[in-house]
């Protein structure tokens, strides 16, 4: 009802256009500055802001990220890995593949069991020595039974790129092509079968991984024009917010987006698109025309991107908007709604 | 979407047919030369165009309109208020996930939970007995739904429930609303893609009635891209030969007599009569009561169940929902829509349900200019 109070709710959480409101009245109103030195600010809305060192010493690359998800230890990966990949990969979607520094943060409820933060930690130590991106300082903080969810875990990320050398969402042109890495869908699919306790038969497991080592072969490989790793909203939301932030439409080809075989019928089950679901170790990247089919080959040569597809391309026509061809007609891909449920009845 | 492994795609999903099917729509149409409009009557098949783009497919003149196809969007408010009244009255409720945030008047089954009821999500009928089973406290079940879900429910009574497990019928049975359909003026619908599911249990046959006293060409279709496509190039042939026919497009799974005994189950259990569906109108012989035999299990017998309907929310007036299930407007049309009505807020039922025709519209980005 109108006169009620306004409140918070999960569907703020969920990645799309709710959230983005959100934030714009609550924090980018509040925060904005005109600092020049500034290349990519907190009005932005990317994956993390970009800051010019004096005597052209390169740019800082600073992003943050706070972790909850059910349950704690998934197929596929946990809460820790999800911390360290999450920052990492943000730090990577801006162009710094070589993080020089995380922080680790966690709030843990009162009664977790200490093996269960040790399991965590020991996860959080793997991670960042694959991505080479050392956790050098952290907090810790306790709450009382049933006022936390047993653990929350907040990283923030610090890379160096040089100066103009960072990548952002907003840059497509008309005529860039669009690459996806991989599968999409594996994260979220994976986990809403586990919360819902279907046993789907088959190889369902999160994608959760560092991307930063796959992402510095690409832009080694040809010029990336534009970057985003599809997490909460999947890649429709991704490649919606592209589409807007950069002033194009996009035409995507639905037949070559990678799905695996047991997401597809996992998502077909519950009713769930594998577009509108999160993944954890996948990149959509924005290639120049001419640079695409190198990008494309780097991309498959490393060993997490095997999968990889050009999916679609930037146009000039229907600006802010995602066509997607289903394979037998048009329709516009649009971000999804909320939370994504499965369907019951 | 490339799968990689798995089932491998299945015919009904073969692109050069759905072209060779695409031509034929375009051939029929010629031959007819004007207007033509179809109505389905099913959210799965909504689901189905919307999720494939076939709109876009469509020969120019070839319109494909919802019908009160969605069993979440046609209940009525006061039922889901009958609901929220028994939760409120410490009944344990179990229903059907989509029913949780559908408004009533004043609550939704979901603010009824927030604020401290016992209200469960189950996926059967049989679930909710089963917590009945293991419950001491009442059990109602809201049962709502087609003739798909009313037989299942009917099957649970006769198999002798608990004592403390009783229903709240809020089940609809699908021809009668296809005849109002068919008789309201602006409608104009020259042929109905008829509900495979619910012709699952009905059989096609059902139909025959409807199609000799209304003359509108009548199709039973499945949802797979290639199933809509087929049943709407049958209905263009009727349509062509100016013959009000009766075919059956979804073979696979629907027989001239359909489930006998899944159907003779339902009639055991319930008989019709006269009721609301939300947004659009009465209609005779369309809603599914409990037959004297099993009016133990019926809730609103069992209890006195009282409802206020006097306060709805004021933005209810100008929900469109009637409107767009009878095939008279697009979601779009609605003011509401996307802005003041959402899946997370929704004010009509056509916002909530994943076959509710507002949220399909919503998810699949509505009509394509492209």
């Amino acid at each position: 009802m109108s006169d009620e109070q306004e409140v918070i709710t999960e569907a703020h959480g969920a990645g799309s256009g709710q959230m983005r409101e959100l934030i714009e009245e609550l924090a980018v109103s509040r925060f904005e500055s005109d600092d020049a030195e500034t290349d990519v600010p907190l009005a932005a809305l990317d994956d993390g802001s970009v800051h010019r060192l004096a005597n052209g010493g390169g740019s800082v690359v600073v992003t943050t990220d706070s972790h909850v998800v059910t349950p704690l230890f998934f197929r596929g990966g946990d809460i820790g890995r999800l911390a360290v990949a999450g920052t990492v990969n943000d730090l990577a979607m801006m162009g710094a593949t070589e993080p020089t520094a995380l922080t680790c943060s966690l709030i843990v409820e009162s009664g977790t069991p200490v093996d269960t933060v040790e399991r965590v930690m020991e996860s959080m130590r793997e991670t960042s020595e694959e991505a080479g991106a050392p956790i050098t300082t952290g907090d810790t903080k306790v709450m009382g039974s049933g006022e936390i969810d047993t653990l929350a875990i907040n990283t923030t990320g610090v890379g160096i790129v040089q100066q103009g050398g960072h990548v952002p969402d907003a840059g497509l042109s008309p005529g860039d092509k669009l690459i996806v890495t991989g599968t999409v869908g594996d994260h979220g699919i994976s986990l809403l079968s586990e919360r819902e306790g279907f046993d789907f038969e088959g190889d369902l497991q999160s994608d959760v991984a560092p991307v930063n080592d796959l992402v510095a072969a690409a832009m080694d490989a040809g010029k990336i024009t534009a970057m985003k790793d599809p997490t909460r909203g999947g890649l429709a939301t991704s490649l919606n917010e592209m589409a807007s932030k950069g002033g194009v439409g996009l035409e995507i080809d639905e037949r070559s987006i990678p799905v695996s075989g047991a997401v597809a019928s996992a998502g077909e089950v519950l009713g769930i698109e594998p577009l509108n679901v999160a993944n954890e170790g996948k990149v959509v990247l924005g290639v120049a025309s001419e640079d695409a089919d190198a990008v494309l080959e780097a991309i498959r040569n490393h060993p997490q991107g095997a999968d990889a597809a050009i999916v679609g391309e930037a146009v000039d026509d229907h600006v802010g908007r995602v066509i997607l061809d289903t394979g037998f007609g048009n329709r516009y891909l649009t971000e999804p709604e909320g939370e994504q449920l499965p369907r019951i009845c | 979407m490339a799968v990689e492994s798995g089932e491998p795609d299945l015919q009904f999903r073969d692109p050069e047919k759905a072209e060779q099917l695409t031509d034929r729509l375009e051939a029929l149409m010629d031959d007819i030369g004007e207007r033509v409009t179809i109505m389905h009557v099913c959210g799965s098949h909504e689901q189905a165009i919307a999720k494939y783009g076939l709109r876009s497919l469509l020969p120019d003149g070839l319109t494909i309109r919802m019908g009160p196809g969605c069993p979440v969007c046609v209940t009525d408010m006061p039922e889901v208020d009958e609901a929220v009244a028994l939760a409120e009255e410490g009944k344990i409720v179990a229903t059907y996930g989509d029913m949780l945030r559908v408004p009533g008047t004043e609550k939704s089954l979901d603010d009824a939970k927030a604020d401290g009821a016992d209200v469960r999500v189950v996926y059967s009928a049989s679930e909710a007995a089963e917590i009945a089973e293991e419950e001491d406290e009442e059990v109602v079940f809201f049962a709502t739904g087609f003739e798909t879900t009313a037989a299942p429910t009917a099957a649970v009574l006769t198999a002798a429930p608990p004592e403390n497990f009783s229903i709240l019928s809020a089940h609809k049975y699908v021809p009668p609303a296809m005849e109002v359909v068919a008789e309201l003026p602006d409608t104009d619908v020259d042929g109905f893609l008829a509900a495979g599911h619910a012709a699952t249990i009905t059989g096609y046959g059902l139909f025959e009635e409807f199609v000799e006293d209304y003359e509108v060409p009548t199709v039973v279709g499945g949802f797979e891209p290639i199933d809509i496509l087929f049943g709407l190039a049958k209905l263009l042939e009727f349509i062509r030969d100016d013959e009000p026919g009766l075919a059956n497009a979804y073979q696979r799974c629907v027989s001239e007599e359909g489930n006998v005994p899944a159907k003779e189950t339902m009639w055991d259990v319930f008989e019709t009569t006269t009721g609301e569906w939300r947004g659009i109108a009465q209609i005779p012989e369309a809603n599914l009561v409990l037959r004297e035999e099993y009016s133990q299990y019926d809730a609103r017998g069992r209890f006195d169940i009282d409802v206020d309907t006097t306060s709805s929310n004021p933005l209810t007036e100008e929900c469109l929902c009637g409107e767009i299930m009878a095939g008279k407007a697009d979601p779009d049309d609605c003011a509401l829509f996307g802005e003041e009505c959402t899946p997370q807020d929704p004010v009509g039922a056509c916002m909530v349900s994943s076959e509710g025709p507002c949220k399909i519209w919503l998810e699949y980005g509505g009509q394509p200019d492209i």
